[in-house]
């Protein structure tokens, strides 16, 4: 039985800050850790924060052991620290971890960082990811016959999903096409020239069945959020974002272990944070979900219950999630156009915080009152979805 | 094994090491528990559904179908760089687990397969010690 109705943050804990760091795009010139610090400055300088008030670290990466890297090198000394690095859907998940920690009183203060050079650090000597431990299951069974990168997965359940329910290339291209519109709207987006339909379906093959122009960007990115007590959020600079509900799901890590290859975790998240904020998917006013590829926002709108399985294909038809459309989606543009520097999950917070609060500028929604944020990460493995909402 | 292999290559733990002496025989063989009476891919000493330890191993019939596929344009290790575009794939063998593989002597396009296609196992020697199952259209 799931209980998450009986748990539940309800009101009291706040996103007070959000931003990203000072360049982002291609940014050879910084490293890592910079880009983690300048966001967290950005950040609390958004809340109206100090980096002395911050009393819980959180982030998911770089290296072993990464909230020990990032407050060593921020200079702080958290009584609480949480590592949880699970994908791209991390920092979703961190806020839920630090709302947790919020909430009984652990802490005061969360800050969650990333930072990340996903495009530069190709280039850098000594670079890459660490080695994998030659017995464990993904270096026995997987890397024998070939793993390029996340492609290769979310390729293979796309093709799933397009043999079980006649999902078409078509159906996702809509998805790269609306998201580009959104970009065009943003100025901080990498891709901002306007694409059709046609031009995503005649862009080359990376693993079939996607082309190029359904695959995310790879870019160098940071961004930080500040979550306080909703007590607290009251004094600061900007209107708070309240915390109305999460969920947190993982279910594999392995393809060949993934239970269905045509849901995703948010089957399981999605439900749960909508519970616990009491809230209808009909009342949600803007919804922001990780788009590593066209298949993933597709299948997680099924996921999380805004259509049923298999329908997705039909429900982003026509444009609808386009600026002007009935169902703004990735409304800065997604890892699509805006940005995606390898674990993408801060940057769908950071707009979804915007939105709420209505920064937004060209690309705001109107009213949006409530958001629907949704991380995914590994291979469709872990999810965390978020309800937010401000007065 | 004339010439060189530039693959990555499996190495057998205390746990899959049956596996691979089965491969090595051209023979697909897995864990099975014996509570949940079925097999269960990838090896571990206990049984992934129900966590019990009383398993034992069984040959499978190495038939099955592709679950699902990708076909890949680019190669991010050397090893692949005179096979693009070739096929990772997802085959659920006929006792029920599915397994990470290639299919291999596809005539014509790649992006002609489908899924739910009926394989059967195929071993390729890669070393003297490993022998890879990959599938083949039947």
């Amino acid at each position: 039985m799931d209980d998450q109705e009986k748990a539940g943050f309800f009101r009291q804990v706040a996103i007070v800050g959000a931003d990203e760091c000072d360049e982002i795009g291609i940014v050879p010139h910084k490293g890592i850790l910079q880009l983690h610090a300048e966001a967290a400055r950005n950040a609390l300088d958004d809340a109206g924060l100090a980096l002395s008030d911050v009393d819980g670290m959180f982030t998911a990466g770089p290296g072993w052991s990464p909230t020990l890297q990032m407050a060593e090198y921020l200079g702080i000394k958290p009584r609480y620290t949480d590592s949880t690095s699970v994908g791209g859907s991390s920092f979703v998940i961190h806020v839920e971890h630090a709302a947790a920690a919020i909430a009984t009183g652990l802490i005061d203060v969360a800050l969650i960082t990333h930072g990340e050079s996903g495009h530069s650090n190709r280039f850098r000597p000594g670079s890459g990811r660490p080695s994998m431990d030659p017995w464990f299951p993904m270096s026995q069974f997987e890397l024998p016959y070939h793993v390029g990168g996340a492609p290769t997965h979310y390729a293979m359940a796309c093709m799933r999903h397009m043999h079980q329910y006649g999902t078409t290339h078509e159906q996702l291209a809509e998805i790269a096409v609306a998201t580009r519109k959104w970009a065009m709207l943003n100025p901080k987006a990498m891709m901002r020239d306007p694409i059709s339909i046609e031009d995503v379906l005649s862009s080359r093959w990376i693993t079939y069945p996607f082309h190029i122009l359904d695959c995310c960007l790879v870019t160098d990115a940071g961004g930080a959020v500040v979550v306080t007590s909703a007590k607290r959020a009251k004094d600061l600079k900007k209107k708070p974002v309240y915390v109305l509900g999460s969920g947190e799901a993982t279910t594999h890590q392995t393809i060949s272990a993934m239970p269905d290859l045509t849901t995703t975790p948010a089957a399981l998240s999605g439900p749960r944070a909508f519970a616990m904020a009491g809230v209808s998917h009909e009342e949600i006013d803007v919804v922001e979900v990780y788009d590593s590829f066209t298949y993933t926002a597709l299948v997680t709108l099924e996921a999380l219950g805004f259509c049923k399985p298999g329908e997705g294909g039909a429900f982003v038809s026509g444009q609808r999630t386009a600026p002007g459309g009935d169902f703004p989606m990735n409304t800065n543009g997604g890892g699509l156009s805006y940005t995606h520097p390898g674990m993408y999950g801060m940057f769908i917070l950071i707009e979804a915080v915007r939105q709420l609060r209505g920064e937004c500028g060209e690309r705001q929604v109107k009213d949006a009152k409530l958001a629907c944020v949704n991380g995914t990460g590994g291979t469709l493995s872990s999810t965390g979805t978020l309800i937010l909402g401000v007065d | 094994m004339t010439t060189e292999y530039k693959k990555p290559l499996p190495t057998p733990s205390p746990e899959s090491k049956r596996y691979w002496e089965g491969c090595k025989k051209h023979e697909l063989w897995l864990p099975y528990c014996k509570i949940c009476e079925k097999p269960y891919f990838y090896p571990r000493d206990f049984c992934p559904t129900c966590f019990s330890w009383d398993i034992e191993w069984r040959k499978m019939s190495g038939r099955g179908t592709i679950y699902t596929f990708g076909v890949h344009y680019r190669h991010f290790h050397p090893g692949w760089a005179e096979e693009v575009p070739y096929v990772t794939a997802l085959v659920q063998l006929e006792e029920g687990p599915r397994i990470y593989t290639n299919i291999v002597g596809v005539d014509g396009d790649p992006r002609n397969l489908r899924c739910d296609m009926a394989v059967e196992v195929v071993f390729e020697d890669v070393s003297d010690d490993i022998s890879l199952p990959k599938f083949r259209l039947v």
